[in-house]
């Protein structure tokens, strides 16, 4: 079949969206083990193989342990691989995370965010990446299906570039997104591959020059691999801002600043922060408020790791309070993004409330969030938004 | 060990903060295989396998089992060990089917 040369305007789900975008960015390995509500990826990309549309070798793994092993392997042989996965599939990764991001392998790996079991439950939370944050991966968060197409076109770029090297995991909220359809730009062939070159691997496995790769470092040089692996996350953190440009340049959409969006924030005395799909609901929130005249605004965090803490200190600056909304908990203490967010903010007069929401798979609507921002501005304390 | 040098750890400070003169490369890959042979793991042994080779039959099955490829075949075909790498483990003094092989405590 031929590659479609032209962009088009599709209604397709975010999962379908991130299919796309990966067919688009050409990878050669694909080990997949389907969980809900990550397997419209998986199904859309075997069809894409199947129909010979894709020029990829498609992995039935028997687990997620073994799909990250197999993208470890993919990358060592020096080729661009995918996968994606949530929840549980993603917590039987976990061990397999930091190997390949301390190998500063630049994998991209979709995760369509599913709460962790127990009770057993499929629904959506940010629990499961949450709880990876870290494992060494940039964590992309996206709003809508055309932000996780275009993202996941990003991931690749920053991933793969030679000051970042590290993974990228593309959050989707599992079903609010995954399952969610919207119309959405695909972009031709030959523009992705303008905007995204071929990859060129720092290192690969090859017979005629042997290498030794997965080494034992003892402790007078474990600590130094960590300390490159923080320096790339810094450098992250300005490539990020870069390739959104970039983007912006070649297809028209950027996403705030690729680290942080901010929406009606210059006068702002009181904000929403928060990730994902609620960032949608929350713009409406803001919208209702203004037209009431009360000065509210709303921060998107697109970017968890590595932590745009300057952007976000800059959107603080003049706020009152700000409204935390976690879609996880870290159970013991707050919510993760609170936990970030105050030590951010410690210098600063703004208070910081957290609220956790939207926990397998409860919903985040506009009464609640509304419900979250009249809280801080009476001043009082931040609660679990049931 | 030889490393590379990347431009990245050229621009970290890391030779600031580290004990030895290393060179960090990136994603931890050894562009010189063979590494192992240098890091020497005998003074883990306790227990310390000896070989009485009057008694050899060369048959090599405590060659074939040492986890640590530590036994090596003799000119004349009977096996020693090299205590540069053996860690003491015992399987050869376990299987070895004429009972050439014993052991005692490592004396250090």
């Amino acid at each position: 079949m031929a590659e479609k040369e032209k962009a088009e305007k599709v209604v397709i789900s975010g999962a379908d969206a991130i299919a796309c975008a990966v067919k688009l960015c050409r990878p050669k390995v694909l080990p997949m083990y389907p969980i809900t509500p990550s397997t419209l990826v998986p199904e859309r990309l075997s069809e894409f193989v199947f129909n010979g549309e894709m020029k990829a070798e498609m992995i039935h793994v028997e687990s997620e342990h073994s799909a990250a092993s197999a993208l470890y392997g993919a990358y060592a042989t020096g080729v661009r691989g995918f996968t994606a996965t949530a929840s549980q599939g993603l917590a039987l990764m976990h061990e397999i995370l930091p190997i390949i991001s301390a190998s500063r392998f630049p994998a991209v790996m979709a995760v369509a965010n599913r709460t962790l079991s127990g009770p057993l439950n499929i629904w959506n939370d940010h629990s499961d990446a949450v709880s990876e944050r870290d494992q060494g991966w940039i964590q992309l968060y996206c709003e809508s299906a055309q932000e996780a197409f275009d993202t996941t076109i990003m991931a690749y770029k920053i991933a793969e570039t030679e000051r970042v090297s590290l993974p990228v995991m593309v959050c989707i909220d599992g079903f609010a997104l995954s399952h969610v359809y919207e119309p959405v730009q695909i972009e031709g062939q030959s523009k992705v591959d303008a905007f995204l070159p071929p990859y060129k691997p720092h290192n690969f496995l090859d017979t005629s020059d042997p290498k030794t790769f997965g080494a034992v470092a003892f402790p007078n040089s474990f600590f130094e691999f960590h300390e490159a692996e923080e320096m790339a996350m810094q450098e992250a953190l300005k490539v990020i801002p870069k390739v959104n440009e970039e983007f912006g340049k070649a297809f028209g959409r950027k996403y705030g600043d690729g680290l942080v969006e901010l929406v009606e924030m210059k006068n702002a005395e009181y904000a929403l922060i928060g990730m994902g799909t609620l960032v949608g609901t929350s713009r409406v929130v803001v919208e209702e408020m203004r037209k009431q005249g009360e000065k509210v605004g709303l921060i998107k965090l697109k970017c968890l790791r590595p932590f745009p803490k300057d952007e976000i200190l800059q959107a603080c600056k003049k706020l009152k309070g700000l409204a935390v909304i976690d879609r996880h908990a870290s159970l013991g203490y707050e919510g993760a993004l609170t936990i970030d967010l105050k030590a951010a903010l410690k210098d600063e007069k703004v208070k910081v409330e957290g609220f956790v929401a939207g926990l397998g798979g409860r919903d985040i609507d506009v009464k609640r969030l509304r419900a979250a921002v009249e809280t801080i501005m009476k001043g009082e304390k931040g609660y679990w938004l049931k | 060990m030889k490393k590379q040098k990347t431009k990245e750890q050229a621009q970290s400070g890391i030779s600031k903060t580290c004990p030895g003169p290393m060179v960090f490369s990136k994603g931890a890959v050894i562009s010189e295989p063979g590494s192992t042979m240098k890091y020497k793991t005998g003074n883990w042994r306790t227990y310390k396998p000896v070989i009485e080779r009057a008694k050899c039959i060369k048959c090599g099955i405590c060659w074939a089992n040492c986890p640590d490829a530590a036994i090596k075949k003799d000119s004349d075909g009977t096996f020693i060990v090299d205590y540069d790498y053996c860690k003491g483990c015992l399987i050869c003094d376990k299987l070895c089917p004429v009972k050439a092989i014993s052991h005692g405590v490592e004396q250090k």
